[in-house]
């Protein structure tokens, strides 16, 4: 019955009140959002390789491999010679190698030539492999699978020609190769996503008439005769490696990093995307300070609407007061009067995330390759809304003490 | 309800003092007394809003002097029925709500009201009040309706006192009169003791006593 009268009493407020509950409720959505992108991207970010055990390519920074290898962002400073690749392949530690080569793109997609093998050792998602959607995987020399983005992007389905362009920036397209779309995949949330996939030798075979990045003026090998070529790569941007078995994982890392011929870089991609994430993650610390901020604004805001409505309520609480209610008894009411608008907010913050969610999951999925689950709240959300009621009921105390020390000195008359 | 006698050096430059005054169980007193004669004062230390500095005040046999603080707040909600000039109801709260307020601070008159909910009705009914006037809002209501609903909620659970503090002063002339009798006619079914504070000495005639606030107390003002 308390509880009644006081949302009666709220109730009888309900433009402030409701005002100030709207406030929290955004606040909390804020909140609860923010985190929601921050775990999102971090899981799926964590998720973007899987089952690799060691990233190899030229000697550079860990977390440089890690993004022109896995996230296709930045290039290369170097290549990995054929003959690197393929003493390592032969060691006895290695239960799989899968060379990656990058350089080109199609329009604003990276183009990536790699062998099937990828295909099969290509994890993502505790161990999610890739899947087809449509179409077959690289069969033929001028194959290529591409990405559910890129597909969806540029409309494209299986058996569509392809143009693929020599370096990044498309000036120059490699209009004589007819390149065939044999392959879409599954939307997987990852760079894989976005990216243009051709055989290893197809990559050589774009680069025939090329030399030095520039095209050989007036020649143009038939497509036929690219066929019959050797078509062997010179030299990878990197490698994906497995290893028989994990212990192993270490001692093919110095050895590799330790590869005389040449100055080669083995990273553990665990470890790499902690570092990353050590590097992005500050922007979401940043980002989730500041909509913390927001919730600490919206309360603040609470208290000094608590406060403005203490003078228009002293009959209330004379009457409270005069029924043989303490003044200990006024300030209960203030403090449950304020963890009951924390409540509502937090709660109606919840809607307003879940239906934000509904709206917007699809659009950041696509533009961002972002997936937000719609589940049940985390106990950790469950957890910020415990916080922000709490933190409304303390927040609250400061006028209701006020209310306390006026009903004290009011007692049951009011003079006003 | 006996005995009362207290002395009070008040605060902010103003004090009162009060030799004596007694009212016995059942009998309705008019305390008369112009604006700042202390009335008000005197109401607060009654019900124990305010504490004496000196000197003894009992109510039905407790000397309520002695209690702490929240311990008066339980009296008062155990044993006091009070009305004010006016703004006596909740306004968000229903009639029924409304009635049944000072029970909520207090267990033992709960207990003695019975069926609180149909004790508020028969209250209701007896007041003139409409029949299922308890689910409306208090706000609804017309000035009389809502003193008369002030006057059940200070009567639920038979409180041994009534303290009014001016409470027909909204009311015109007629609702005035009809306001006392049905507040006399219910504090007499109950035994009820009333302790009505007002300036008007016209409505000294429907009370047992007339005491005047100058002939009891003593009110001194140091102008700061």
């Amino acid at each position: 019955m308390n509880l009644r009268l006081a949302l009666a009493s709220l109730w009888a407020r309900a433009l402030t009140v409701g005002m100030t509950i709207l406030a929290v409720a955004l606040s909390v959505a804020l909140f609860l959002g923010v985190e929601k992108v921050r775990t999102g991207a971090k899981a799926s970010f964590a998720n973007t390789i899987s089952g690799t055990d060691l990233i190899v390519g030229a000697r550079s920074g860990s977390v440089q491999l890690l993004l022109y290898s896995v996230f296709r962002i930045g290039n290369a400073t170097n290549n990995v010679t054929w003959q690197s690749y393929q003493d390592i392949a032969q060691r006895h530690e290695v239960d799989w190698i899968v060379p990656i080569s990058l350089g080109d793109s199609h329009r604003q997609f990276r183009v990536m030539g790699t062998t099937k093998a990828f295909f099969d050792h290509y994890k993502y998602r505790q161990g999610r492999a890739l899947a087809l959607r449509d179409g077959l995987v690289l069969d033929d020399l001028f194959d290529t699978v591409i990405g559910a983005d890129v597909a969806a992007t540029l409309g494209y389905a299986v058996g569509d020609p392809i143009v693929v362009a020599h370096g990044l920036a498309s000036f120059s397209e490699h209009k004589d190769q007819p390149f065939r779309i044999s392959g879409i995949l599954e939307k997987t949330g990852t760079p894989v996503d976005r990216t243009v996939i051709v055989s290893m030798e197809a990559i050589e075979a774009i680069h025939v008439d090329w030399k030095r990045g520039a095209k050989i003026p007036g020649q143009v090998t038939p497509v036929d005769r690219i066929r019959q070529m050797d078509l062997r790569p010179q030299a990878i941007t990197a490698a994906l490696v497995g290893v028989k078995s994990p212990l192993q994982t270490f001692k093919l890392q110095r050895a590799i990093n330790e590869y005389p011929q040449e100055p080669l870089l083995a990273i553990l991609p665990g470890v790499a995307l902690q570092e990353l994430w050590g590097i992005v993650g500050i922007a979401e610390t940043a980002l989730l300070a500041v909509s913390g901020m927001v919730v600490v604004t919206a309360l603040i805001g609470m208290m000094a609407t608590i406060f403005s409505s203490l003078n228009e309520r002293r009959r209330e609480m004379a009457v409270y007061r005069a029924m043989g209610a303490r003044p200990a008894t006024i300030l209960c009411m203030l403090v449950l009067e304020a963890a009951l608008i924390a409540a509502l907010g937090a709660v109606l913050g919840l809607a307003f995330l879940y239906a934000g969610l509904f709206v917007a999951q699809p659009m950041v999925d696509s533009a961002y390759g972002l997936w937000l689950p719609i589940e049940a709240p985390s106990l950790q959300e469950v957890w910020v809304m415990l916080a922000v009621i709490g933190a409304g009921a303390i927040v609250s105390l400061v006028p209701a003490i006020r209310a306390y020390k006026m009903s004290l000195a009011d007692g049951m008359m009011v003079k006003t | 309800m006996r005995d009362v006698a207290f002395r009070w050096p008040g605060r902010a430059g103003f004090s009162l003092r009060v030799a004596h005054l007694r009212v016995a169980a059942g009998e309705s007193v008019l305390l008369l007394g112009e604006s700042g004669s202390g009335k008000s004062t005197l109401l607060s230390l009654l019900c124990g809003t305010l504490s004496a500095d000196q000197g003894m005040l009992s109510i039905a046999g407790t000397p309520v002097s002695n209690l702490s603080g929240s311990a008066r707040d339980r009296f008062r909600a155990e044993k006091i029925g009070v009305i004010f000039q006016q703004f006596n109801l909740l306004p968000f709260g229903t009639v029924l709500d409304n009635i049944l307020l000072p029970l909520r601070f207090a267990p033992l008159r709960r207990k003695r009201a019975g069926d609180a909910i149909v004790a508020a009705q028969d209250l209701c009914t007896a007041l003139g009040l409409p029949k299922g006037i308890g689910s409306i809002k208090a706000s609804a209501l017309s000035v009389g309706q809502q003193q008369r609903v002030a006057v059940a909620r200070a009567l639920i659970g038979q409180p041994p006192l009534i303290i009014a503090d001016e409470p027909t002063s909204a009311l015109d002339a007629n609702s005035q009169l009809a306001f006392l009798n049905v507040l006399f006619s219910q504090a007499k079914t109950h035994n009820t003791a009333l302790l009505m504070v007002s300036h008007d000495p016209r409505l000294g005639a429907h009370f047992d006593r007339v005491i005047n606030m100058a002939d009891i107390a003593e009110v001194e003002r140091e102008m700061v």
